[in-house]
C-alpha cells in the first residue's frame, strides 16, 4: 500500500482532488433547486463518480511504461467500437449530439475514453519504438493521421463539435511535441484548415451548431434562443464580485437561469457562488495540474513518456480553455464539459484517469537510472 | 524537441492568464453591470393590488363589493424566455380551461403603437389575467403541476361583484386595464362612480420585492410593503327606488313597444330637490357589468357599444340628448311673466297661431278658448307660448329672455354631476334666423336639446323654491377603518331668477297635470290627496322619428323625470313610468 502511495505525485494528485471536491460541492450547489427537491441524485451520483475516478487514477499511478504501452492499443479499439455503437441504436442522443451509450444500468459517452485512448496511440506511434529503436521523424505522420482520423471521424458524425475540436487539436500538439519538422505541420495545418472550410461549405454542420458559433460574434443578437446561455453565463459569473454570493447563495444558480449549469456550464456557480477568488483558485488548480505535467513531459525518460504526458496536458489545456472561454464569453458555446468539476461519470473517471497516466509516467521516469540520454 | 515542449508551455500559461484576466473583467470590472442584468433576470418587483372600496347605498347596502375569485394569469417575461416563446405552456394552459389558444393569445397581447382590440394595456412586466373566477379545481392543477406551467399563476384576487346584477349599471361603471394606472397591474375606474371616484376607491397598492428562478417561481421575499385598502363610497342612491325606476322605464319601453312604437332608448332621474342629491339615475338599455370582470370578451365589447343593439354602454341619464318639448313650457312660463306677461292674465289658445307664413297648431288641433297660465300648462297649450316667442321676437329681433331663461333654468351646460361624461345638451343662442324659430323654442322644439339630468335639476328648482344644484351621486368617503374621509355636498350653481309668487303659481298649475291634466290618466288612482305631485308631460316631434316622451314632476321632497325616445306622447309612455317610480318612493317612504 506504501508503495501504492508513493507513487502518487501530490503536486498533481492534491490539485486533481480539490478539482474534484470543489466539482461535488458546486454540483450539488447547481442542481439543489431540480425537483423533485431535496433528492440530491446528481450530488451522490457525482460523489460515485470522482471515488471510482481517485480509485482508477491511483490504480494507473502505480502503472509502468509497458503496462501503459500494452493498453493502449485496445484501450483504442474500444474507443472507436464505442464511437460507432454510439451511431448504432444503441446510442441516445442528447441537446442534438448522439454521444451517450445506453448501457442499461449507466450511461456512458464512448468520447470520453477516446480522448486518453488517442493520446496512447498517438504516443505509441509517433514516439520512439517499443525496443528503443530511433525512427526517422516523422515517419509515424501518415499512421498517426489515420489512427486520429478514425475517431475524430466519429466524433464528427455524433455530431460532437466540442470533442472533435479537443481530439484534433491533441493530436496536432503531439505531432508538434513530437519533433515534426515545420514544413509537415504547415501543411497539415493548412490541410485542417481547408477541410475545416469545406465542412462550413458543404453544410456538415448541424443548425443548432452554426447558431452557436454565430452568436458567438454577437449574443445580443438572439437574447431568448441561442444567446441565452451565453448572455445568462455572464451575468451569472459577473454578479459573483470578488467574494462571491458563498456557496448555496447565488440567486441566479438557485433560480437555474443558466441552461445546462451542472454540466458545461459549472463555471458559472465558481463564479457567483466563490466569486473571482474562488473562480480564480479553481484556475490555478487546473494550471498547475497542466504545470506539472508539462514538467514530467520535460522530465520524460523516453520519446513515448514525453508525448503521453505532454499530449494528456494538451487535451486537458484545450477543453479547460474551450470551456472556461465559453462561460466567459471567449469562445462560441461548444458544449465541452470542464476538466473534473463538471457533473458527468464519463467525464471526471476519464480526466482522473489521464492524472493517473501522468503520475504513471513521473513513476518511470523516477525509476529510470539517472544517467538517462538526454533527447534533444 | 524540448523547445516544442516550451512552446506548449508557454501557450498553456498565456491561455490561463488571458483567462484569468477575462475573469477579471467580466468579476471586478464589469461587475457591477452583470449584477444589474442579473437582478432584472431575477428580482421580481411585484405590486400587490390594493382591495378596491365598495359603493354602497344611501342605507349602506352594497352596490358594488368584492369577492376572491381564483385568478389565472400569465407572466410575458417568463413565456418569452422559453424556446418556442410559451406556445406550449400556452396551448396546455388553453386546453386546461376549456378555451381557444387565440383567446388566450389575445388576452396578452400588448397594446402597441396602433392598439388591436383586443389588447392588454397595463403593464408588460406585470402578470397578465387570462382567466377570472376560475374553477378552483382547474386552478389547483395550474399550482400543482408547475413544472408544467412556467409562466402561469394561479391566485386568489379580489374582483368586482355585482350583488343586484344589472343594476345601476350605468351609474357605477366598470374597471378596465390601464397602462398609465401607478399599479400597472390594477383595473382602474374608466366610467361613472367607479371613474369619478377612482383615487378614493384605488387605495395605495402595496409592493414586494421578491427573488424568482427562471420558472418564475418565487423563492424568497426581500421586502414587502402591505397595500391599503381603497376606502367606501357611500351614495344618495336608494336601492329601492333605483331599482324601481329601472323596471318602470322597462316597463313603459315595452308598453309602448306593444302599442307599435319603437321605444328604443330612455333615462329616469330622481333626486332630491331639496338637497340636489341623486336618489336613482336609470337608463336604458342596460347591460350587466359583470361583464368587465377578469377583462372584457370581445363579442361582449361589440354588443355594449354597437349602435344597432342601443349601444348600451352609454349613459341616456346624463349622455342622452333630447328635445324637451312642452316640459320646456316652465321655462317659456317663467321667461314671459319675466318679459312682463301678466301672471294672473288671461290668454287665447286657438286651435293654431300664424307666424310669418306658416300656421303653427295646438297639439291635435284644439282650441281651448280664453285660459289662463294655470290652465294653459294643465292641459299643455302651444299657440299661448307660440304668441308669447312670436312677440317678443317682433318687439326686438335680438331678444334673448327665452334662451337667458333657459340658461338660468340650468340648460345648455354640464350640470357638474360627479359622473364622467356628462353631456351639456343645447341651448341656442344669437338672434333667430326665422320668424318661427323663437315660437318653436317656446314649447321646446327646433334646436334645443337637454339631458333628463337637466331637466330633474331644473324641475328640483322649482319645487325647492329656485336653487339649482349641481348634483351629486356620492354622499361621503368612509375609510376602510370607519373614518369619515370627507363628506361630499351638492353645491349650490345658481338660482332661478324667477320671483316666489311665479314659482308657487307655477307649481300650482302643474299639480293639475295628474289630477284633470294631460297626465291624469297615467295617475289615476294615486293618493294624490296624501302625496301632492306636480308634473309636465312632454311630447318632442324629432324629424324622421317617433316622438319624445317626457314627464318631469316633483313634490316637496323629490324630483322625478322620466324620458322614452321614440316613446310617444308624454302621457302615454314616461308619465305611467314616473307614477310607478312615486309609488315606489310613497311605498317606500311609508315601510
Amino acid at each position: 500500500m506504501r508503495d501504492r502511495l508513493r507513487v502518487l505525485d501530490w503536486r498533481i494528485c492534491l490539485p486533481a482532488t480539490a478539482l474534484c471536491v470543489v466539482g461535488v460541492l458546486l454540483v450539488w450547489s447547481s442542481t439543489r433547486a431540480m425537483p423533485p427537491e431535496g433528492s440530491h441524485t446528481h450530488l451522490w451520483r457525482q460523489i460515485a463518480y470522482s471515488g471510482a475516478g481517485l480509485a482508477l487514477m491511483t490504480i494507473l499511478a502505480g502503472a509502468d511504461r509497458w503496462s501503459l504501452r500494452a493498453w493502449g492499443p485496445p484501450a483504442y479499439l474500444t474507443g472507436c467500437l464505442g464511437l460507432a455503437a454510439v451511431l448504432s441504436p444503441l446510442g441516445v442522443t442528447v441537446n442534438g449530439s448522439r454521444s451517450w451509450l445506453n448501457l442499461g444500468v449507466l450511461q456512458f459517452q464512448p468520447s470520453e475514453l477516446a480522448k486518453p485512448a488517442l493520446v496512447l496511440a498517438l504516443a505509441a506511434l509517433l514516439g520512439a519504438a517499443p525496443d528503443g529503436e530511433r525512427r526517422r521523424r516523422a515517419s509515424g505522420l501518415p499512421a498517426a493521421l489515420a489512427v486520429a482520423g478514425v475517431p475524430l471521424g466519429l466524433v464528427m458524425l455524433q455530431p460532437d463539435l466540442g470533442t472533435a475540436l479537443i481530439l484534433a487539436a491533441t493530436t496536432l500538439s503531439m505531432i508538434v511535441i513530437a519533433g515534426t519538422p515545420g514544413r509537415s505541420i504547415g501543411l497539415l495545418a493548412g490541410g485542417a484548415l481547408g477541410a475545416a472550410a469545406l465542412a462550413w461549405w458543404l453544410d456538415l454542420l448541424k443548425p443548432h451548431q452554426v447558431q452557436r458559433l454565430l452568436v458567438f460574434a454577437d449574443p445580443a443578437a438572439d437574447p431568448q434562443g441561442a444567446g441565452y446561455n451565453a448572455i445568462q453565463a455572464l451575468e451569472t459569473i459577473g454578479s459573483g464580485g470578488l467574494l462571491g454570493r458563498g456557496l448555496f447563495h447565488g440567486d441566479q444558480t438557485g433560480g437555474r437561469f443558466v441552461p445546462e449549469q451542472h454540466t458545461d456550464f459549472i463555471y458559472t456557480v465558481a463564479g457567483e457562488e466563490l466569486g473571482f477568488a474562488g473562480a480564480a483558485v479553481v484556475l490555478v488548480l487546473l494550471w498547475s495540474i497542466l504545470w506539472r505535467g508539462l514538467r514530467i513531459a520535460a522530465q520524460a525518460a523516453t520519446p513515448y513518456d514525453r508525448l503521453v504526458a505532454g499530449g494528456i496536458v494538451c487535451w486537458l489545456a484545450t477543453q479547460a480553455t474551450i470551456n472556461i472561454g465559453m462561460v466567459l464569453g471567449l469562445a462560441p458555446i461548444i458544449g465541452v464539459p470542464l476538466p473534473l468539476v463538471s457533473y458527468g461519470g464519463s467525464s471526471v473517471v476519464s480526466c482522473l484517469a489521464a492524472a493517473g497516466i501522468l503520475m504513471s509516467v513521473r513513476g518511470e521516469h523516477r525509476a529510470a537510472p539517472r544517467t538517462h540520454v538526454i533527447w534533444s | 524537441m524540448r523547445s516544442r515542449l516550451v512552446l506548449v508551455h508557454l501557450l498553456v500559461t498565456s491561455l490561463f492568464c488571458v483567462l484569468l484576466g477575462r475573469l477579471w473583467q467580466v468579476q471586478l470590472l464589469d461587475g457591477d453591470r452583470y449584477t444589474r442584468a442579473a437582478s432584472a433576470d431575477h428580482v421580481r418587483h411585484v405590486v400587490v393590488p390594493a382591495v378596491r372600496g365598495r359603493i354602497v347605498d344611501d342605507r349602506g347596502r352594497p352596490l358594488v363589493r368584492n369577492r376572491t375569485a381564483m385568478t389565472v394569469s400569465v407572466d410575458r417575461n417568463v413565456l418569452a424566455g422559453r424556446p418556442d416563446g410559451g406556445r406550449e405552456v400556452l396551448g396546455r394552459l388553453a386546453a386546461l380551461l376549456g378555451v381557444s389558444r387565440s383567446e388566450i393569445g389575445d388576452r396578452i397581447r400588448l397594446c402597441g403603437e396602433r392598439p388591436v382590440t383586443p389588447c392588454w394595456a397595463g403593464s408588460p412586466y406585470q402578470p397578465i389575467p387570462v382567466a377570472e373566477a376560475v374553477d378552483e379545481r382547474l386552478a389547483l392543477q395550474v399550482v400543482e403541476r408547475s413544472a408544467e406551467f412556467p409562466g402561469v399563476i394561479a391566485e386568489l384576487r379580489p374582483v368586482r361583484d355585482y350583488p343586484h346584477g344589472d343594476l345601476a349599471a350605468h351609474l357605477l361603471g366598470y374597471l378596465a386595464p390601464d397602462g398609465r394606472s401607478p399599479g400597472g397591474t390594477a383595473p382602474v375606474g374608466r366610467d361613472g362612480l367607479e371613474a369619478a371616484y377612482e383615487a378614493e376607491l384605488r387605495g395605495t397598492p402595496g409592493s414586494r420585492r421578491i427573488v424568482v428562478d427562471s420558472g418564475g417561481r418565487v423563492l424568497r421575499t426581500l421586502h414587502e410593503q402591505p397595500a391599503v385598502p381603497g376606502a367606501t363610497l357611500v351614495t344618495s342612491i336608494d336601492t329601492g327606488i333605483q331599482r324601481a325606476a329601472e323596471r318602470a322605464l322597462k316597463r313603459a319601453a315595452a308598453g309602448a313597444r306593444a302599442r307599435g312604437l319603437a321605444a328604443d332608448s330612455g333615462a329616469a332621474v330622481v333626486l332630491e330637490a331639496r338637497t340636489g342629491r341623486v336618489v336613482a339615475l336609470a337608463g336604458l338599455p342596460g347591460y350587466d357589468p359583470s361583464v368587465w370582470v377578469g377583462g372584457i370578451d370581445p363579442g361582449d365589447y361589440a354588443r355594449l357599444t354597437r349602435e344597432d343593439r342601443g349601444s348600451p354602454l352609454l349613459s341616456r341619464a346624463i349622455q342622452g340628448q333630447w328635445a324637451p318639448g312642452s316640459t320646456w313650457k316652465v321655462v317659456s312660463t317663467a321667461a314671459a311673466v319675466g318679459a312682463g306677461y301678466p301672471l294672473r292674465g288671461a290668454y287665447d289658445c286657438p286651435g293654431s297661431y300664424r307666424v310669418g307664413d306658416r300656421d303653427f297648431r295646438n297639439y291635435r288641433g284644439a282650441d281651448h278658448g280664453r285660459i289662463d297660465l294655470h290652465r294653459a300648462l294643465a292641459v299643455s297649450c302651444d299657440t299661448i307660448f307660440y304668441r308669447f316667442a312670436d312677440e317678443l321676437w317682433r318687439d326686438d329681433p335680438r331678444d334673448h329672455s327665452m334662451q337667458r331663461m333657459a340658461r338660468a333654468f340650468g340648460f345648455g351646460r354640464e350640470t357638474g354631476v360627479d359622473l364622467p361624461g356628462e353631456a351639456a345638451g343645447w341651448v341656442p343662442g344669437g338672434p333667430w334666423a326665422r320668424p318661427g324659430d323663437a315660437a318653436n323654442f317656446a314649447i321646446g322644439q327646433g334646436d334645443v336639446l337637454v339631458t333628463p339630468l337637466q331637466m330633474a335639476r331644473a324641475y328640483a328648482a322649482l319645487a325647492n323654491g329656485g336653487t339649482l344644484f349641481s348634483p351629486r351621486v356620492g354622499k361621503r368617503i368612509v375609510g376602510a377603518d370607519g373614518r369619515v374621509l370627507r363628506e361630499v355636498t351638492p353645491p349650490v350653481v345658481g338660482r332661478l331668477p324667477v320671483g316666489r309668487t311665479t314659482l308657487a303659481y307655477i307649481r300650482r298649475a302643474l299639480a293639475e297635470v295628474p289630477k284633470s291634466g294631460t297626465a291624469s290618466a297615467a295617475f289615476a288612482g294615486f293618493p294624490l290627496d296624501k302625496r301632492p305631485i306636480a308634473g309636465k308631460t312632454g311630447t318632442a316631434e324629432v324629424f324622421g322619428r317617433q316622438d319624445t316622451s317626457w314627464f318631469a314632476s316633483f313634490d316637496d321632497r323629490y324630483a322625478v323625470v322620466v324620458v322614452v325616445s321614440q316613446g310617444g306622447n308624454g302621457g302615454d309612455t314616461a308619465a305611467p313610468a314616473a307614477r310607478e317610480i312615486w309609488s315606489a318612493i310613497h311605498r317606500l317612504e311609508r315601510r
